[in-house]
């Protein structure tokens, strides 16, 4: 590429320089804190309290470096312990074997992979913010993306450990992986079920390089600042902990030397928009194969082509529900926290929300519809047992919180009100587990009336549930202790002081953007 | 990162180059345009984030970690149709549900992943690789200054390899683009 003249250069790019500051700020309940701005032509700031790139670094920096606030280590304590029931619940199976959960003939499927599906959805949200959203340079996702890459990876562990303990004979899930073996055989690759090994081991190791790669430079930040705190000791009971030192040679270790070079930013840009766009496939892929699992067998009720469009979007409506369970509160406890999360990224998710779980809506509908146009008597029958059978309290709950109660955010005070999108997304949350309970319960009244029964689990089921939820919440709360939880270079690259072309005044001819809204 | 240098600092130690630093994101791309234009070549902008138009201003060509990102989806994709035909329809045939025992289609998620997961192995590793990453050593994290630039520094480097180099020169060339604080970098 020949160098441009630099004047020639600034003038062109003056034009489409964007500068979120030179919007009045007005506090107002109408805006909320000035970033709900409802005219298409005025850009909402991105990042509020008119912040330099000091401050930024000094906030993010300290969430993690200052003492831990009082709620994180008993929140800590009881994640961890609930942490321990999934483990204990999983030791008992594994010794004793599948018959401690309440599956039987025909509900083969049953909480496992109820669990499974569900963590994986939530897995999506990540990947989506990190990837969709940053090809469509929506930069509000700047705030949020590590967060919920965060929660990507850590649903995604708790998603991978049904599977693997559900195959029965633990010490022989190595068959899943096409590895040469003393009998010679290999895995069949022709059902969804090893496609779905594949798709979810891709996508959490994809996810896993792209929130890594996206930390390193925030992590050389964090190894800087340790550096100058060498030597920072705690004393934890009788010990003595260097912890400076140990900060700053895991942060150091971590970072891989990194040193802010831009030969070294031009490569990092281009790998960060690449392997953005191979996840984009990659997310739409994942749950397309987890919905095969049930798409490709011949039950009434799992045998549709609408699966996969709807389990994605299912996916990616309860990913948001999560990411902003997890944000609200996180929001409001860490100081300085709103600067960044605006009442307007809220409410884009919130629309998200609401766009997404109305396709669900429509795909449940659409089920029924084509369950009576095929003409198929097992098909209907299958789906008026699921609406109005002894599932019928699941159909409601799942109907109820997926369809109905997304919609109150066309209520603009629904969308700005954060203790209650807060409620909201929890009902989501249940509401997507009762989805693929539905889906699942279907098994229990199959071609045969003589082996129709009541699938019910056992505590084992519910106590290994609850315990991937601790198991969630102990690695979420270690990630907002030990690591970045915001993306600090990014963020202070939607900055209006990063654009190198606003401060110089703009050469003769020029046009004169600052101050005016676009 | 040990090169030959004829110049050496007063302590006698061998010099590496040359850093100066400006005072934010518009000042520095006006600096390293400079520096360009005087026909350095061994030299290097560091930002807190990546400044954008700072290629042009640098005179750097393309980035080339996309031709890595192809190769690595080509050779995922082709190696998992190669694997699942080689093991489903050579090495162990087994009749499935009356399926063919190849059939591109039945193939194609697992084929669709690998590609996806060789070509993301290829695009953070070719990366790493093409930046010379990890490097846990250099001569710049000596200054204590320098560390800044992961918060709100912006510098400008010069190395002494670079043919155009000379301690009073390419000081000459930092003020002139605008830098300050100066300071010549030991090995």
């Amino acid at each position: 590429m020949s160098p441009v003249d630099p004047d020639a250069y600034g003038a062109q790019n003056l034009g489409k320089a964007s500068d979120p500051a030179a919007v009045d700020v007005v506090r107002d309940p109408e805006t909320i804190d000035g970033t709900l701005v409802d005219d298409p032509s005025v850009r909402a700031p991105l990042v509020l309290g008119g912040r330099d790139f000091h401050s930024v670094t000094e906030t993010i920096c300290g969430w993690s470096e200052n003492k831990a606030p009082g709620w994180w280590l008993p929140a800590f304590m009881f994640s961890a312990a609930t942490a321990g029931v999934a483990g204990l619940m999983i030791l008992y199976l594994v010794t004793t074997g599948v018959g401690v959960w309440g599956l039987n003939n025909p509900v083969a499927w049953g909480w496992a992979i109820v669990n499974f599906v569900w963590w994986v959805g939530i897995g999506h949200a990540g990947t989506l913010i990190s990837a969709i959203l940053c090809i469509f340079k929506q930069k509000w996702r700047t705030s949020i993306n590590r967060f919920a890459e965060a929660m990507t990876i850590f649903a995604v562990i708790c998603a991978g450990t049904f599977p693997g303990i559900h195959v029965g004979r633990i010490w022989f899930a190595w068959f899943l992986f096409p590895i040469p073996n003393s009998n010679s055989i290999w895995p069949n690759f022709k059902s969804p079920l090893l496609w779905d090994v594949f798709a979810v081991g891709t996508y959490f190791t994809v996810s896993l390089l792209f929130w890594y790669m996206g930390m390193i430079p925030d992590i050389a930040t964090f190894r800087d600042r340790a550096i100058k705190r060498m030597d920072l000791r705690k004393t934890i009971g009788p010990f003595q902990l260097a912890v400076g030192k140990i900060a700053a040679f895991g942060y150091g270790v971590a970072s891989l030397g990194w040193r802010f070079s831009h030969r070294h930013w031009q490569n990092y840009e281009k790998a960060y928009i690449l392997l953005a766009g191979i996840a984009t496939p990659l997310v739409l892929s994942v749950h397309s194969v987890v919905s095969f699992d049930f798409a490709v067998a011949v039950v009434p009720g799992w045998h549709t082509t609408i699966f996969p469009p709807y389990f994605v979007a299912g996916a990616i409506f309860s990913g948001f529900a999560m990411v902003l369970t997890l944000l609200i509160p996180a929001r409001a406890l860490y100081p300085g926290m709103k600067d960044f999360v605006t009442a307007r990224t809220i409410e884009n998710m919130c629309k998200i929300i609401t766009v997404t779980g109305s396709m669900v809506g429509f795909a449940y509908i659409m089920e029924f519809f084509i369950a009576w146009y095929s003409a198929s008597s097992y098909e209907s029958e299958a789906f008026i047992i699921r609406a109005l059978g002894p599932y019928w309290w699941a159909y409601f709950i799942m109907f109820f919180c997926n369809v109905l109660s997304p919609q109150v955010f066309w209520l603009k005070w629904a969308r700005s009100t954060p203790w209650f999108i807060f409620i909201v997304t929890i009902f989501v949350n249940i509401g997507m587990w009762f989805e693929r309970f539905v889906i699942v319960t279907t098994l229990s009244s199959d071609f045969m009336p003589s082996s129709w029964g009541y699938y019910a689990p056992t505590y084992v089921d519910v106590l290994t549930f609850v315990g991937s939820l601790g198991i969630f919440m102990t690695l979420f709360l270690l990630f907002m202790r030990f690591l970045p939880m915001l993306a600090i270079s990014e963020v202070k690259n939607v900055l209006p002081q990063a654009n190198p072309h606003a401060a110089p005044p703009p050469p003769a001819g020029a046009p004169a953007t600052n101050g005016e809204a676009r | 990162m040990a090169t030959h240098t004829e110049y050496t600092s007063e302590s006698g130690e061998p010099i590496w180059g040359i850093f100066g630093e400006f005072k934010d994101p518009s000042a520095i791309y006006h600096g390293a345009e400079i520096v360009r234009d005087a026909g350095v070549k061994k030299w290097d902008v560091h930002s807190p984030f990546p400044i954008h138009g700072m290629d042009e201003a640098m005179g750097l060509s393309g980035p080339k970690v996309g031709y890595l990102v192809a190769f690595g989806g080509m050779l995922g994709a082709s190696g998992a149709m190669l694997m699942q035909w080689y093991m489903n329809a050579y090495d162990y045939k087994f009749i499935v549900a009356d399926k063919p025992f190849f059939a591109w289609e039945q193939f194609l998620p697992v084929t669709f992943e690998l590609g996806v997961l060789i070509s993301a192995f290829f695009a953070i590793f070719g990366m790493l690789a093409l930046n010379k990453l990890p490097m846990f050593y250099h001569p710049l994290f000596k200054k204590e200054r320098f560390l800044r630039a992961s918060d709100d520094g912006f510098f400008i480097a010069i190395e002494a390899r670079d043919s155009t180099f000379n301690p009073e020169k390419s000081r000459e060339l930092l003020e002139r683009a605008g830098a300050f604080n100066i300071e010549l970098v030991e090995e």
